[in-house]
Parts: C-alpha cells; sequence; structure tokens
C-alpha cells in the first residue's frame, strides 16, 4: 500500500501533463488529491503499523546481474518522514493555490518532486535510493528556475550543482561499498551486516556523509539552501525547506552511518581538538547552528532570515546525529519531522501570505505597513509559527531540540553550550523579525501607509490586500496542528523511532559507539 | 477526598478563557469578554478555596497523573502530572487569589483601550501557565509553565505593540529571560544526566537516600537554577528587563511583574532546596546575589521620577529580599514575604494605576501632587501598602521582612554584614516609598503647570468602585495578612511556618558537614548558627521598626517640610546622583558588550566577510570545478571513434592491474573473484 505514495504521485503528475492547456483549477485539484492521497495512505499505514516495525513493501528483482532489486520498505524512522512528507505536500498545494503561471507544468514538477522524496524514504534498495535522490534533485532546479523570484537562474543553478556534487560524493561511495562488499548485492538491509573494513569506513563515511549532508545545509556548504530557499516560488521553498533538507539528513543517517558506522571511529591522533570525524561533523554542526543564527540576525531581506534560520535548525540535526546515543539520535529524528512543519510554515507565511500580498520582503518597507493590522491571520500564524521555532514546551521543536541537547551534553559538552548560545541568539532574530515584519514602529506610525499616502519609497499596498484565503488557513492549521501534536505528545512520533533504532539495521551503529 | 481533587481543572479553566476570548473574543460584546475572563479565574479560586477547606483531611504530598505519559525516551521519561502539598497550596491561593483581583480591576481598567479581548485573552493565558508552574511534578512540566508565563509576558508588554518602547521592553525581557532559561535547562540536562529522572519526588528520594552527596555536581545543579531564576525573578546580573517591563498596561505590572510571575524563581529555589541545601556554595552565591541585588536596586529607586518605576526597583529590591532569605535556608520565611509582598506590591500597584488613571495617564510624580483629597480611596489603601512594605509594625511587610532579617542575622550563610545590607536597604526602601506618597498625594498639584498637555484636560477623579474594590480588599490583606506569621518571639504562634513545614521537611541545612567545598570563602562570618534568643529577636524587630520610622522622617525633612533640599542635595552632589539617575549604567554596558559586538560580528565579520566569501568561494570553486570537469569531459567527448578505443583499452588495462594488484593494502583481496561477476 504503501508504495502508492510513489505511484499515485507520478501518476498525477504524468496525467497533469497530459492536461489541455488554461486548466488550471483542475490542475490544482489534480494535485491536492494526489497530495492528499499520499498522506491518507501514510496515515492509513501508520494505523496499523504504529509499533516502527519494518514493513516490507515491494520485493521485486530489478537488474539481477548485478544484484540491484526493486525494494521498497519503511522502518519506523521512514514512517515519521513519509509522514512529513504528507503533510508538506498537502501543506504546499495548498499555499500555492494561487500559482497561475503554467500551472499544470507547476503541479506536475511538484508532485514528481513529491514523489521522488516518498521513494527515497522507501527505498531498502541503495541504488534505488540514489535513482530517487537524483529524481527529486531535477524538479527541484525547473520549479526554482520557472517560477522563482529574486535570482531565480543564479539560487537554482547553485542548489542544482551543490546537489550534484554531493550526488557524485554519494555515488562513488556507494559504488566502492557495493564493490568492497563482494559486487553481489546492493540491499541496504544486507549491506548494513557486512563488516566493512575499518579503513574503507574511515573514507567512505566522511564522502558520503559530507555528499548527502550538503543537502542538510552543513556548514558550510551550506550556503546553496538561503539563495535557494529565497528564489524559490513558495511552494517549492516550503519542500525544500520542509522536506529536501531532511533528504540529506535522512541518507547521512540511512546511509553513511548506518553502513559505515566504524569510520567515526577515534583517528588515534588528534588534529587541534578533533579526534575523529564525528568530532569534525559535530563542530560543522554547531558551527552551523550559531552562525546560521548570527546571520539570520541581520537580514534585512524577510525570506533570508528564515532560510538561515533553516542552516541553524538543520545544525542541530546533524548534531544530534553525531551525538551517537539514544536520546540524540531520538531528538535529531524529531528534529527532521519539527523543523519540516515549522520551516515550511514560515516560509509560507513569508512567501505566500505576505510577499504574494505586499511584492516586497524587505523588512524596512514591511516595518511601515503594519501587516499585523492588514493581515492579522498570516501575524499571529507567525507568531506562533515563530514560538514553536524557538522551542517553545508545547510544540514539535521543544522536545527535538531538548533530547539532541541532553545528547549533546552527554557526547560533547561544549557543543551543547555552544548550540545553546545558538538558542539564545535564535530568540533574538526570530523575535526581530517578527517584530519588523509584522508590528513596525511607531516612529512610521499609523495607517496612513495603507490609505495610500507617504509610501512612494516602499512598493507598498494602495489597497488593502486581498484577504487570506482559506487553503492558506486550512495548510497553516494542519501544519500549526501537526507541530502542536507532536509537541504535546511526543510518543506519536518515539514510539516508531525508538524501536527502528533498536533494530537489526543499526546494530552495527549500535556497537560501535553507542553510549 | 483524596483522588477527586481535579487539580487539573484549575489549569483547564484560564486555558478554555483563553481560547475563547481568543478566537472568537473579537466578535463578541466585551461584556462577555470579561464575564468569560473573570469566570475562567474565579473557578480555580473556589477550587483552590474548597481545597483549603479540606486541606487537613488530605494525604499529601497528592499527585494527580494523567493517562499518558508526555515524553518516554531512553534517557528519562517525564509524566503530566500534578502535585499538591502546602506550598503549592499557598502559591495557588496567591496566584489565583490576587490574580482574580486583578482581572476584576482590568474590567474597569481597561474598558476604554482597544483590543480588550486580546488583552483578557492573554491575562487568561498567563494564570494557565502559572498554575501549571505551581502545580508541576517534575522540572520539565514546570519549564512549560516557565517558558509559558514568560510568553504570555511578551504578548502583554507588548499589548501597546504600536509603541517603540513597549516592543523593545518586550523584546528585553524575553531574551534576558531566555538566558535564564538556557541555565534552567542546562540544570535540566545535569539532572538527567545524575539522576535519569526529572520528577521531584524521585530525585529528592534519591537525595534523602544518598547523604554523602554534597557539593559537587548538586552545586552546578543548584547554580544553573540560581541563573534560571535571577532571569525570572529580576536579580542581578539578569534584573535589567523587570523595570522596563513597566511599559505593559499597569494591571499587567501588578500581577505578572510584581505578585506572580517574578516570584517563579524564588518559589523554584524553595521547591527544590534540597538541592540547595547540599551546597553551602550555591545559598552562598543565592544570599549575596540576593542582598546585593536588594541594596542596589533600592539606591536606583530613590531618584526614579516615574511612579511605576520606582515600584518595579522596589519590587527587585524586595525579590533580592526573598532570594536573601533562599541564600540562608529560611525557606518559610521567604514564602511568607513573597506572599504579603503579592499582597501589597499587588496594591501599591493597584493603586498606582488608579493615580495614573486620575490623572489621565500621566505617570510622572513631578507632575503629580495633592492628590490626597480628589482621590481618597486610592490614597488610604496606598497609605496602608506604603507602611506595609515600609516594615510598621503590625503591617504584613513587618513580620516577613523581620523573619528574614533574622534568619540573615542568625544564620551561618548570613551573619551581620548580610543582615546590615538587610537593614540598610530597609531604610532606603520607607525612604522612597514615603518620598513617592509625599511627592503623588500632598502638597499642591503640579500639573497645572503643564496645561499643555492634553493629558490633563480634565481634573483628577477617584476610580470607579470596579477598580477601587480590589484595592480595598489588597489593603486590608496589607494590614492582617501577616498575622498569620505572628513570631513567636512576640507571643504569636507563627502559624503560617508550622502550617509550611511540612512541605519543607528535613529542612535542616547541612551546612556544617560540607567544609570541603571550598564555601568558606564567600561566607561572612564563622560558620555556625548564632544562638538568639527572643529577647534579641524582639530587639532586632524594635531596631527595624526604628529604621523605618528613620526612612519616613528622612522622606518627611526632604518631600514636605522642605522641599528645597532635594534640589539642593541634587546639585550639591551631582555626580552620585547622576550615577543613580542613569541607573550605573548597566543598560549601556549591556548594550556595548554583549549586544554591540554581536551585531557587529552577525553584521560585518559573518555576515559580509566570512558569508560573501564562503558563498562566492564556495559558489565559484563549485561552478570552476564543474567547469574544469566540463572541460575535461569534453576532451574525452572527442567524437573520435579511436580515442574512445584508446580510451576503453584504458579503462581495461586500469582494471586489470587493480585487480592483480589489489584495491588498497589488503582491504580487497577478493577483489579479483569478484570482479569476474562484471
Amino acid at each position: 500500500m504503501l508504495a502508492w505514495t510513489i505511484y499515485v504521485s507520478f501518476l498525477a503528475a504524468a496525467v497533469l501533463l497530459l492536461l489541455p492547456e488554461n486548466s488550471a483549477r483542475l490542475a490544482r485539484m489534480i494535485a491536492l488529491i494526489a497530495a492528499t492521497a499520499g498522506l491518507l495512505i501514510v496515515l492509513e499505514t501508520l494505523a496499523t503499523h504504529h509499533s516502527g516495525e519494518l514493513i516490507s513493501v515491494a520485493h521485486i528483482p530489478w537488474i539481477p546481474s548485478l544484484g540491484i532489486t526493486y525494494h521498497l520498505a519503511s522502518d519506523g524512522i521512514s514512517m515519521v518522514l513519509l509522514l512529513l512528507t504528507g503533510i508538506v505536500a498537502v501543506a504546499g498545494i495548498l499555499f500555492s493555490w494561487n500559482v497561475e503561471h503554467r500551472t499544470r507544468e507547476f503541479f506536475a514538477l511538484y508532485l514528481a518532486l513529491i514523489g521522488g522524496v516518498y521513494g527515497v524514504f522507501l527505498s531498502f534498495d541503495l541504488f534505488l535510493l540514489f535513482v530517487f535522490y537524483e529524481i527529486a534533485i531535477i524538479p527541484k532546479y525547473f520549479l526554482i528556475a520557472i517560477w522563482g523570484s529574486t535570482r531565480k537562474e543564479y539560487g537554482a543553478m547553485k542548489l542544482a550543482l551543490y546537489s550534484f556534487v554531493g550526488s557524485a560524493m554519494v555515488l562513488i561511495g556507494i559504488v566502492a561499498a557495493y564493490v568492497v562488499a563482494g559486487s553481489r548485492t546492493t540491499s541496504l538491509e544486507e549491506l548494513a551486516r557486512f563488516p566493512f573494513p575499518v579503513h574503507f569506513q574511515m573514507w567512505a563515511f566522511p564522502l558520503v556523509f559530507v555528499g548527502f549532508a550538503i543537502l542538510a545545509g552543513l556548514w558550510p556548504f551550506h550556503t546553496w539552501a538561503p539563495t535557494g530557499h529565497v528564489a524559490a516560488p513558495t511552494g517549492a521553498s516550503m519542500l525544500l525547506a520542509g522536506v529536501v533538507m531532511k533528504l540529506g539528513a535522512y541518507g547521512c543517517l540511512r546511509v553513511a552511518m548506518m553502513l559505515f558506522p566504524l569510520g567515526m571511529d577515534p583517528w588515534g591522533f588528534h588534529i587541534l581538538f578533533l579526534n575523529s570525524w564525528r568530532d569534525v561533523f559535530a563542530l560543522l554542526a554547531v558551527i552551523g547552528i550559531v552562525y546560521g543564527a548570527m546571520v539570520a540576525l541581520v537580514q534585512e531581506d524577510f525570506k533570508f532570515v528564515i532560510g538561515y534560520s533553516s542552516v541553524s535548525h538543520m545544525g542541530f540535526v546533524l548534531l544530534g546525529l553525531m551525538t551517537l546515543n539514544r536520546i540524540g539520535l531520538d531528538g535529531a529524528i524529531l528534529q527532521m519531522f519539527s523543523h519540516g512543519v515549522i520551516g515550511g510554515l514560515l516560509f509560507a507565511v513569508v512567501g505566500r501570505m505576505v510577499y504574494d500580498r505586499t511584492h516586497t520582503r524587505d523588512l524596512a518597507a514591511l516595518e511601515k505597513l503594519h501587516l499585523s493590522k492588514v493581515i492579522p491571520f498570516a501575524a499571529v500564524t507567525f507568531v506562533i509559527a515563530s514560538m514553536a521555532s524557538i522551542g517553545l514546551p508545547g510544540f514539535s521543536g521543544f522536545v527535538a531540540e531538548l533530547q539532541i541537547l541532553i545528547g549533546a551534553w552527554r557526547a560533547f559538552p561544549t557543543a551543547a553550550l555552544l548550540a545553546g548560545i545558538g538558542l539564545a541568539v535564535g530568540f533574538a532574530y526570530t523575535w526581530r523579525v517578527m517584530q519588523k515584519a509584522f508590528f513596525g514602529s511607531s516612529a512610521l506610525a499609523g495607517d496612513s501607509a495603507l490609505a495610500g499616502d507617504s509610501v512612494l519609497a516602499a512598493p507598498a499596498v494602495h489597497t488593502p490586500p486581498p484577504p487570506i484565503t482559506l487553503p492558506e488557513r486550512v495548510g497553516a492549521i494542519l501544519l500549526l496542528g501537526a507541530s502542536l501534536a507532536v509537541g504535546l505528545y511526543p510518543q506519536m512520533l518515539l514510539n516508531l523511532i525508538i524501536p527502528a533504532l533498536n533494530s537489526p539495521l543499526f546494530e552495527g551503529l549500535r556497537k560501535a559507539s553507542w553510549q | 477526598m483524596n483522588g477527586m481533587l481535579h487539580l487539573w481543572l484549575i489549569a483547564l479553566f484560564p486555558l478554555a478563557g483563553f481560547a475563547i476570548n481568543g478566537m472568537i473574543g473579537r466578535r463578541m460584546p466585551r461584556a462577555a469578554v470579561s464575564a468569560i475572563a473573570l469566570l475562567a479565574t474565579f473557578v480555580p479560586l473556589a477550587l483552590v478555596t474548597n481545597i483549603a477547606l479540606h486541606f487537613s483531611q488530605l494525604t499529601l504530598p497528592y499527585v494527580e497523573k494523567f493517562a499518558t505519559p508526555w515524553i518516554q525516551t531512553s534517557a528519562f521519561h517525564a509524566e503530566f502530572a500534578f502535585s499538591l502539598d502546602q506550598l503549592t497550596l499557598i502559591m495557588l491561593g496567591v496566584v489565583t487569589g490576587v490574580g482574580f483581583l486583578i482581572h476584576v480591576y482590568s474590567v474597569s481598567y481597561m474598558a476604554d483601550e482597544d483590543g480588550y479581548w486580546r488583552f483578557f485573552a492573554y491575562l487568561n493565558l498567563f494564570m494557565f501557565f502559572m498554575s501549571v508552574l505551581v502545580l508541576a511534578e517534575n522540572f520539565l512540566l514546570m519549564f512549560v509553565g516557565w517558558e509559558g508565563v514568560g510568553l504570555a509576558s511578551y504578548l502583554l508588554i507588548g499589548f501597546y505593540y504600536t509603541r517603540k518602547s513597549a516592543a523593545d521592553a518586550g523584546k528585553k525581557a524575553f531574551i534576558v529571560n531566555r538566558i535564564g532559561d538556557f541555565g534552567f535547562l542546562l540544570a535540566m540536562f545535569l539532572l538527567v544526566a545524575h539522576f535519569r529522572s526529572l520528577s521531584f519526588a524521585s530525585v529528592f528520594s534519591q537525595i534523602s537516600s544518598h547523604p554523602e552527596w554534597q557539593g559537587g555536581f548538586l552545586t552546578a545543579i543548584a547554580l544553573f537554577l540560581v541563573l534560571g531564576a535571577a532571569g525570572k525573578s529580576a536579580q542581578i546580573p539578569l534584573y535589567v528587563w523587570l523595570p522596563d517591563a513597566m511599559e505593559g498596561p499597569t494591571p499587567v505590572s501588578a500581577l505578572i511583574h510584581e505578585a506572580t510571575m517574578v516570584t517563579a524563581g524564588i518559589y523554584m529555589i524553595v521547591r527544590v532546596h534540597m538541592i540547595f541545601d547540599r551546597s553551602p556554595l550555591a545559598l552562598s552565591v543565592v544570599a549575596i546575589i540576593g542582598a546585593a541585588t536588594a541594596l542596589f536596586a533600592a539606591t536606583i529607586g530613590v531618584v526614579q521620577t516615574d511612579i511605576k518605576r520606582v515600584l518595579a526597583y522596589s519590587t527587585v529590591s524586595q525579590l533580592g529580599y526573598m532570594f536573601l532569605g533562599c541564600g540562608v535556608a529560611a525557606y518559610s520565611a521567604t514564602i511568607f514575604h513573597l506572599v504579603t509582598h503579592a499582597f501589597f506590591k499587588g496594591l501599591l500597584f493597584l493603586a498606582a494605576g488608579s493615580v495614573i488613571h486620575a490623572l489621565g495617564g500621566e505617570q510622572d510624580l513631578r507632575q503629580m501632587g495633592g492628590l490626597r483629597r480628589a482621590t481618597p480611596i486610592t490614597f488610604w489603601t496606598m497609605t496602608a501598602g506604603v507602611f506595609a512594605i515600609a516594615g510598621f509594625f503590625p503591617f504584613a511587610g513587618f513580620f516577613s521582612k523581620d523573619a528574614i532579617l533574622h534568619e540573615a542575622f542568625r544564620s551561618p550563610n548570613g551573619g551581620f554584614l548580610l543582615w546590615f545590607i538587610g537593614i540598610f536597604t530597609a531604610f532606603l526602601t520607607s525612604f522612597y516609598m514615603f518620598r513617592l506618597w509625599y511627592l503623588a498625594f500632598f502638597g499642591r498639584s503640579r500639573a497645572v503647570a503643564h496645561t499643555s498637555s492634553q493629558a490633563h484636560a480634565h481634573a483628577p477623579h477617584e476610580s470607579s468602585w470596579v477598580m477601587l474594590a480590589p484595592l480595598v480588599i489588597l489593603a486590608l490583606l496589607s494590614v492582617v495578612g501577616g498575622w498569620m506569621g505572628w513570631p513567636e518571639a512576640l507571643r504569636g504562634s507563627d502559624w503560617f511556618g508550622h502550617f509550611l513545614a511540612p512541605a519543607l521537611n528535613n529542612a535542616a541545612p547541612s551546612l556544617n558537614s560540607a567544609q570541603g567545598e571550598g564555601a568558606s570563602g564567600f561566607i561572612l562570618s564563622q560558620r555556625v548558627v548564632v544562638e538568639t534568643s527572643p529577647h534579641l529577636e524582639r530587639v532586632l524587630s524594635g531596631l527595624a521598626v526604628l529604621i523605618a520610622a528613620l526612612g519616613w522622617f528622612a522622606a518627611d525633612t526632604f518631600y514636605r517640610r522642605s522641599p528645597e533640599l532635594p534640589i539642593r542635595l541634587a546639585t550639591a552632589f551631582s555626580g552620585p546622583r547622576s550615577i543613580l539617575v542613569n541607573k550605573y549604567w548597566i543598560d549601556e554596558i549591556y548594550h556595548a558588550v554583549i549586544v554591540r559586538p554581536l551585531l557587529l560580528t552577525s553584521r560585518f565579520v559573518l555576515g559580509g566577510a566570512v558569508e560573501g566569501a564562503v558563498v562566492q568561494g564556495s559558489g565559484r570553486a563549485f561552478s570552476g570545478a564543474a567547469n574544469g570537469l566540463g572541460a575535461v569531459l569534453r576532451r574525452i567527448q572527442s567524437g573520435n571513434i579511436r580515442s574512445y578505443a584508446g580510451w576503453l583499452a584504458f579503462g581495461a588495462a586500469a582494471m586489470l592491474l587493480l585487480s592483480y594488484f589489489g584495491f588498497g593494502t589488503g582491504t580487497v583481496s577478493n577483489w579479483g573473484t569478484h570482479f569476474k561477476i562484471w
């Protein structure tokens, strides 16, 4: 059943391309139905398989001579990310409801991307995973290059280049692993059992980890993220932040860490205070957390703030992965979900609710518009999403970051302290952008901006902007509801994650460095 | 009785009030909004009263768990659990009681404001989080309330969010609190690491079963908690947000920034006092912070001219007393002072609000004067508050402040110096409170000179009874509220101390047993309990009243009998005065040392240089690599069959060589055999 998430997406994408021109409404409906169907399929599976056990979905020999099988399966970690994909996909379509330019192509590419993402999370064959991973990259390029805004070709090209460089690294790593393991199989389950020699893992691990982590926004390979997010149309930036960055983090865990756990063992010598690849990546993750937050603090473009905040929040995921203790890993996976829904929502508010109405993302210009009075729903949504983003208890981010920090505290106390500084700065930039974008300042007070006078400098709203539409409301409530539900009852996801991490798949990782 | 207390209802009602007013309040008439908000706070008050009436029949501590655990991980698990003991009951009484009165007051005070529904929704939200904070049975749930009250406070300070100063104050409050919260978080990490639990019961039972645990990691936990408490309870070095928080509406200042939220840090320390009892160092830090803050804030309060800021610094100072009380392990006295302070400071604030209301928004003491006749009820209630805070017998503040000072005098963690700072602060307190009293209510109105301001278009008038009724109730409590802790030395029974004692069980701190802590450097006197006789206690009490009277006398001299004296003094001591007026330049120092470097680093170093270099550099590197690769590949892709054949041969030869020699050293010895599969 789960496999249909992939098929439905690709089928719908194909159907959309066959539609006649000028069938925008139909295209939207088809896209929404396909994405909702995907979400429902995931939910239906969750209803029967909520203990995080491995569910094999399809297992068909594909290229038997190379040992490649079409093996789709799902464990608890996959389930969490499939759920995230379903939620963000539906919300992204709701927030793309106003796309009028080449609508059917837009949604076709959108669904192709979603299909690829589902495919990655469901693949239990290394080669298949890589194929889906590549499928997911291509639509991203077109979505940004055609429907994007600010420097869209640059953003799209940069994103594609970084992705391909990452893919190349991953490809080298997995081909080498295939060969070293005896060229018999590409099955993840079998490779996970194969005892790769330590010094092979020592170079394969960093290669594959970095290859995937580029997409997860690992500092200093993060720079595609802000530019790509900013250039992307709303729906695509939601997918980028919501699920595509998770592809990278998922690959880090599922391939690099699961197959090459010994690559994180100590080198036996020190470079400064670094003693292993694990230290190196934990350091880079912490730098990403603090750096992303500090750079976000001084951005003048609303969307860049959210873009850099994504780098900071994804730093928590990578830090959680590198703790290599259960609580840190639990937190990292939970954080993937949490940042997916909250980051997606923040981009939706910026791109759809604000930018599409005001045609500016310049904070100085927005400050004069007093948007909290003009579009109060957007202001309230953004405030709540911000609170969720800075880790207010009750939302998913708190539970996730708390666990990561507890894990990090055990593994690298200094890193936990530095990440805490990132949290404090995170608060400052969130607060600043919230205040500037929605609540304006007194010096330029008054509703005069709306009356139409004295706003010649700013590309301002001369007539009141259109009210928030129903699809936007539904999308916002869907994402906020997901974050709140997980924040109040994280067990819902932890019950999937914990058994998955205890499964035989991760035995190598547990043996190597479990604490 | 046990098992059907339904503590969760105490939290649920304000939450429901918030939800209803927040969602549909905009479309409801004001009367309906206030009815919902009042009901949402009255029901918890009634529930708490009911519990108090049946309190003797309860087996304590009573714990209420919800069906499913909240977070269950390999490292710890946390439940949605509430607990009730004597300490909780007292805090609940203060929160719901004072909270309800302030809701009533707000109905009238906020009557003409825009966003009435929003204000009450936030106020109810605050009550919800405060109840959670007080009722929580574990650190994590307490932290939920802890963060939540901060959020509600921010929303309420920013209530006038079109005003930039209010917005900035909201920001400051939240960020400074965030620093404190990080301390709380770190403490929780340590707790999880050492106790594998965040439940109070579990942590405390582990501590009591390990008497050998002294100092060490417990000191670390305690110090991180102190950081959290200092943020929430506005102590040095994190007090700077509270005076600015006065930008919020006056009832908010009264409820959150005076009576309830700011005491959360004190409550937390008392709640987890078992950890502090094992760490004399942490206790000393608390005592020193408290005494220093009490004195420091009081000196600033002496020269403030904004009526709300005088009270704000006074609050910081009084919270300093409570910290001092915690630091000398006088938990019962501390909670006692917390309660009486909620009465008289809530009163003073609401009375100040009534004054501001009467003057149409004027907050500057220099523009007031002569209000005694125009607003008699406000005057008399305010008088009760002033006498209470100054510590006159038999007003409430006398008993509680005296209890703390007495403990500070005799405790091994206290000593003469801490006591002396306390008593000197009491003098300053009395002085600045009577200064406020004289400036606002006596003499002639000085507002006349400023008729240009449209705010004074109408004559000062007394507030409505909806506002005055809470004042009168709080005034009564400020007079008689202290009697419940009438000390035994003064022929009382100290009902309060005896009531609270079971919740503070094994309160005997092991101060003497932990010499190795290195704390003695901090301690200002010898480490033994100074045995005080009831006689000495009476002498100290008498001295305290004398000091208060001295403060009154000084204020009387300065502001009634010879009003020219303050001006002469101000010119004579302009240097020291400007230090005080500028609040020791602490805000400016913080700005220069923390805020500016952070922004500059972010903007120029990271935002400009590094990000520029990384973005451009790595972008160029990548595109350069791609171009270079393309160039190489273009050459290979020559279209020349012979060159392809050459490459093919080269590749085959390379693979054969590899298969022969192996891929690395010993890693793939069987490379050759598997190679045949191709």
